[in-house]
This record gives C-alpha cells, structure tokens and sequence, in this order.
C-alpha cells in the first residue's frame, strides 16, 4: 500500500473516534431536556453546565479530528 | 488554493486530461507570514501578532471608550462594558470563592484576548491566532503555572495533599496518586489542545467546503454553479457554528481556569 492510499485509510480510521462524543453530548442534552422537565425554575443554572458539559465532550471530538486532519494533510 | 494541471496515468495511448482539477490545501492557511513590510521583516513580525495587538487594542477601547460617560443611567457601550465586566466577575466569584477577587483582572483579560482572538479570526483575509498550538500552549502553560505557583505561596508543602483525596481508602494510594497527577500533568496538554483543535477544524472546514465549490464547478461547468450552492449553504451554515464556537470556547477555557484556581486556593 503506498503512502497516499495509507493516509487516505488512516484519516477514516481516526475520524471514526467522533462517534463516542456523539454518544455523549447526546446524553448531556438528554440529562438537561429531564432536568428541566423535572425543575423548570432550575433552568438558568443547569443550562450554564449543560453548556459547559457540551463543549468538555466536543473537544474530545475535535482532538479525534485533528488526528484525522494532521494524517490526512501532512 | 492554485488549480493544478492533473495527470490521469494508467491510460495507455490517450491524451491528458486538460480539465484543471484544483486540490484542497487545507493546512496552508494557518502559515505565518510577517507583515508591515521591510521593518516588519526586520523583526518578525508576523501577521498573528498584527491581529494581536488589533485584539488588544479593541478590548483597550471596549472599556475606555465604554466607560468614558461614566453616566448612572448607562447608555448602550457603557452597559456592554459593564456587562462584561459583571459576567467575568460573576464567573471569579462563583467558582472561585471570595479570594477570586484577586484573580479577576487575569481571568477578564485571558478572557477577552481569547474570545476577540477567536472572532477576529472569522473575518475573510484576517488571521485567527489562537488557530496555532503556540500561542494556545503558551496561555495554558501560563494558566498552569499560575495555578502550581498560587497552591504553593497559599499552602505550602500541603499542597502535595491535593494528589491524595481526602475520604479515599490509603490501600488505594500506589493506583490513585499517580492517576491524580498524571490527570493534574494533563491540564494544560487538554487545555491547549481543546482551543487550538476548535479553531482549526471550524477553519479547516471552511477551506474544504470551499474546495469543493471550486472542485464542482470545475468538473460540471455549468451545472456546476448551481451544485456549488450546496457546500456554498454548509460555509453559511457554518459560519454561525463557528461564531457560537469563538465564544464557547473562549468561556470554556475561562471557567477552566477559575476551576484550576479554585483548586489551588482551596486544594480540592
């Protein structure tokens, strides 16, 4: 297998690792829709750590993706 | 990005292709180049420190300009100044405790060199500087250090306790203090990492999306035009995405940082 074709497999494998932050910001929102459902006056706080949560398990995303991004064009 | 004249190898006895098909350079986007000509060449001054100094200079004008009336009854640049300084301050205090009345003026300017770091860097033809893990690592490392430094001067020798919890069981010591600072080692790796890594993917993106209006159009002629709208609609879309992503992460790693710190005041 050449260079080019092993980048090009290497930059799919390591973008497969998006899908576990995708599983957990889905349970982030999931815990704030029933918390606010529970307590609607708690809204304000637990959003600002709902928020907080989400963007934590986003940069687990992105360090997949720049492993994608630093295979694919480097 | 510069069409390049393609080969198409493997064909036996045909003529190349004369289609230009362009390719994507995602990454050269993010190269220094210094600015202000031959005494900006002199001493390396790179279009990165001239979106600097531009982001400081705006924050600089935000609060003198904004609190220039110093009217009772804010007006509009006012009231954004004084909103701003509340939710930094707000931030301290919560997370903080009392003591994070000293850390304030640190955390508002990391802060804001950051957040107008991050949206200076969305303009077309502007440079986002926060896009490089050198400028990104230094303020982490600066965050890290801050916080070993304010443990020390508060608490001495004991701050070695904060790799042992309190309440744990001492069996657990040998796996649960390496695991503890190796998790502390990390901060500023995670730190750095998480900004710089936001940023370039949202501007990465852009550049691959683009690639791909110039790729279409010329493959399709025509009909490429209209096909171009496509990966034309997911740049807009992302735009927004990107402007909720300047100022997430630019609170994200703030309120990281009054946590390190409340962690070093209070060593838990």
């Amino acid at each position: 297998m050449d260079a080019a074709a092993a980048k090009l497999v290497g930059a799919g494998l390591a973008a497969i690792g998006v899908a576990g932050a995708g599983v957990g910001i889905g349970t982030i929102f999931a815990a704030l829709v029933n918390s606010v459902a529970r307590n609607p006056s708690a809204r304000n706080q637990v959003f600002g750590l709902g928020i907080l949560g989400f963007a934590l398990t986003e940069a687990v995303a992105l360090y997949a993706l720049l492993i994608s991004f630093l295979i694919l064009f480097s | 990005m510069r069409p390049t004249r393609t080969q198409r190898g493997g064909r036996a006895g045909q003529e190349t292709d004369n289609v230009a098909a362009p390719s994507i350079d995602a990454l050269g986007q993010f190269t220094l180049a210094t600015t202000l000509g031959r005494p900006g060449a002199a001493v390396g001054f790179t279009n990165a420190n001239l979106i600097m100094v531009v982001t400081a200079a705006l924050v600089l004008a935000l609060l003198v300009l904004g609190m220039r009336q110093r009217a009772l009854v804010p007006g509009r640049l006012q009231a954004l100044a004084e909103m701003s300084h509340e939710f930094v301050a707000n931030m301290c205090l919560e997370t903080i405790g009392p003591e994070g009345r000293r850390f304030f003026p640190f955390v508002f300017t990391l802060f804001f060199f950051i957040l107008f770091g991050n949206l200076l860097g969305l303009f077309p033809y502007f440079f986002a500087f926060t896009s490089h893990i050198a400028v990104t690592a230094a303020l982490a490392v600066l965050v890290f250090a801050l916080s070993i430094v304010v443990a020390l001067s508060l608490h001495g020798w004991r701050f070695f306790t904060y790799f042992f919890p309190q309440g744990a069981p001492v069996a657990l010591a040998p796996v649960l203090v390496p695991i503890e600072i190796l998790s502390f080692l990390s901060r500023p790796v995670s730190l750095s990492i998480r900004l710089f890594a936001n940023i370039v993917a949202g501007h990465v993106m852009w550049e691959v999306f683009a690639g791909f209006m110039l790729i279409v159009v010329a493959y399709l002629g025509v009909a490429g035009y209209l096909a171009a709208l496509v990966p034309l609609a997911i740049n807009v879309a992302l735009v927004g995405f990107e402007l909720l992503v300047a100022f997430l992460q630019a609170y994200v790693f703030a309120i990281l940082t009054c946590l390190y710190l409340h962690d070093a005041v209070h060593l838990h």
